[in-house]
This record gives C-alpha cells, structure tokens and sequence, in this order.
C-alpha cells in the first residue's frame, strides 16, 4: 500500500464494523432459539429480565463471533467470501477484536449471570467457549467433521433460554438441542457444494475436499435421515403438540425429499443447473429450523386458551 | 471557511463516538431497569416468587 488513497481506508473502523465483527446474522439465529427456548419453559420470566437475558445471550453469541474473526483472520484473508470482514479489510487490528471479544465475553456472561441466574451464565461462558477454542482453534482446522461438532455451538442458545427460565436442564431442552445440532451439517453441507468457496486454499479441511461430492452428498442425505427422529421427539415431548407434529411430519418429509434429490445427483448434473437443487435445499433448510421453532412458540402460545400441547 | 477541513477520518470516528455512547447510555438504563424489578420482586434470585411461577 503505497499510494494515500490506500492509507485513507485503513484504520479508523467505523461503528458499523464493530457491529459487523459480531456476526449479526448468526446472532439473529441465536436470538430466535433462545427466544422459544425461554418463552416454551414451564416457568414464568418476568418480560425485562426475559428482554434483557436474550440481549446478553445474543452478545455472548456475538463476542463469540469476534474471537473467531480474531483466530481465523489469516482464513479469511485468502477466501473470498471473507475477505471484506473488518480485520482482513484492515479496518480493525486482529488485537482490537481479541479485546473487544473477551470484554463482551466477560460482560455478557456476569450480565446473565445476574439479570437470570448463574447457572445459565456458566452455560453460556461454556458456550462461548466451545465455539471460540474448541470448534475455531482446534476443530476447524484438524478434522473434516468441525461442523458437525461445531453445530452444538449454535445449538445451545434455546437450551441458555431455558435454563434462564428454570435454571437448569431437561428432556426438552435436550431435545432442542439435538434439533439444532442434527440440522447444522446439512445446512452447510449443502451451502459448501454450491459456494465452491477456496478451502483447500484456506487449507481448512471442510468434507467437500476431503472425502470429495459425492460422499457430503451422502452425508447431507444420513444427517438428514437421523434429524426425522430427533424432530418427532420434540413434538411429543411436553412443549410440543399437535401443531408441533403437524409440522415435523410436513418439514421431514420435504427435507428428506431435498436431501435424497441431492443424493441422486451427480456432480456434472449439477454443474449443468447451477446447483439448483442444492440451492433450494439450503432454503428449504433456514425454513425448517424457523418454522420448527415457531410451532413450539405457537404451541406456548395456544395453552392459554386451552389449545396446543398434549 | 474553516480552517481545518472535516476529513472522512473524523466524520467516522463521530459515528463511533456517538454509536459507543448510546450502547453506553443504554446499558445504564438497563441496568437501572433491571434493578427496580429485582427489588420490587423481593425475590433473593430475581426470579418471580415460585407460587406466582406456577400458575
């Protein structure tokens, strides 16, 4: 960079960049699930402490996020989906977001801690934990199946809702999770066949490159098998119910349908429609996990009226 | 005109200053809010009193 033009557009980050280290989209997701998993707890939470309880689970998420941003930044250097993020931009120094993520971390955790119990502070401090060292410094880079164990990173959100509101753990909770956990592979199974992002590059060993398209192709198709039976528990436990089952039974189905799709392909068929099938799998997926955890919510919110659940 | 021109530089660091402070301004609300329902709930955990819970 020798010119002054390229010297005006680093450093000073902007708000906006800071916001962005947080991951937003994957607090999003993180904000739903803790969401339900707090309102569909058999225990009431007074409205500000619930508010205020997702605001700090959702931050843990984000502080999260910008520990991995701070690790992976030699990563996201070389990919090109990544390589607009604020540090490999040079917008922020990799110590600045090692900073800002072990204060939130440390805030969110004492702030959930107190506002619920602490309990679910020490299940989020696990949390974060779990997604910045073992999944980002050692998972990620050492073994094909990182996502897989990744997953239960975003997996816990609903279970922290519930322990917010009973300050512990259940067969529902559990659940929950397994719900989450069982669905992320085939979620970013299918997004790492059409994405085609450098990996190999990157030398972040995701299965694609590994054990090659054909065998993810049969891994999204058993994950997706598995997920059915994890799904119809959730319904038949206590916080699912009719509307709840109505769903699981519709949402596998299709899912399954999508999956056994993209088992049949092969890869020149593929190539020929743009990944059409796997695209619209990975849709199908983001509506299958919304629409799972807005039957619970629907469920928690018919009981009142005497309607929903068992 | 003014002496010293407004560069991008500052207009970001504005945004930032501004954007940090009204987080800061409403984490004090929070916690002010936070503490008027832990005291009025007379409860040592904060939590609802468990006969009001379980209904």
């Amino acid at each position: 960079m020798s010119d002054l033009s390229a010297y005006e557009h680093t450093q000073e980050a902007e708000f906006g960049d800071y916001v962005q280290l947080l991951k937003p989209r994957v607090m999003s997701l993180v904000v739903f699930t803790a969401m339900v998993g707090l309102i569909v707890a058999p225990v009431a939470v007074h409205p500000f402490v619930a508010f205020t309880s997702i605001l700090f689970i959702a931050l843990g998420g984000g502080a999260s996020g910008a520990l991995n941003m701070w690790y992976d930044a030699d990563i996201d250097r070389v990919m090109r989906r990544t390589r607009s993020r604020p540090i490999p931009a040079g917008r922020v120094t990799e110590g600045e977001a090692l900073a800002f993520g072990l204060a939130l971390s440390a805030i969110s955790v004492l702030m959930l801690g107190l506002a619920a119990n602490w309990f679910a502070g020490a299940f989020l401090a696990f949390t974060i934990f779990f997604y910045a060292v073992v999944y980002t410094m050692w998972l990620k880079r050492s073994t094909p199946q990182n996502i897989v164990i990744g997953g239960a990173a975003g997996a816990f959100p609903p279970m922290i809702g519930w322990a917010v509101a009973t300050g512990g753990v259940s067969v529902e909770s559990v659940l929950m999770f397994l719900l989450v956990f069982m669905w992320t592979p085939p979620h970013f199974w299918a997004l790492a066949l059409f994405m085609k992002d450098d990996y190999s590059n990157a030398r972040v060993p995701m299965l694609t490159v590994t054990h090659g398209r054909p065998a993810t192709r049969k891994h999204i198709f058993a994950y997706t098998i598995l997920l059915a039976p994890c799904a119809l528990a959730l319904a038949l436990s206590s916080i699912g119910g009719p509307v709840t089952l109505a769903a699981a039974i519709v949402l596998n189905a299709l899912f399954i349908l999508g999956a056994f799709r993209i088992l049949r392909r092969s890869e020149e068929a593929a190539q020929a429609d743009g990944y059409k099938a796997e695209k619209s799998f990975f849709k199908l997926s983001l509506a299958y996990l919304f629409l799972h955890f807005g039957a619970l919510l629907v469920e928690a919110s018919l009981t009142p009226f005497g309607l929903g659940g068992w | 005109m003014a002496i010293q021109p407004e560069h991008e530089l500052h207009r970001r660091r504005w945004g930032r200053n501004l954007g940090l402070g009204l987080v800061l301004g409403a984490f004090v609300v929070l916690v002010f809010g936070l503490t008027i329902v832990k005291v009025s709930r007379q409860d040592e955990n904060g939590n609802p009193p468990r006969a009001e819970a379980s209904q």
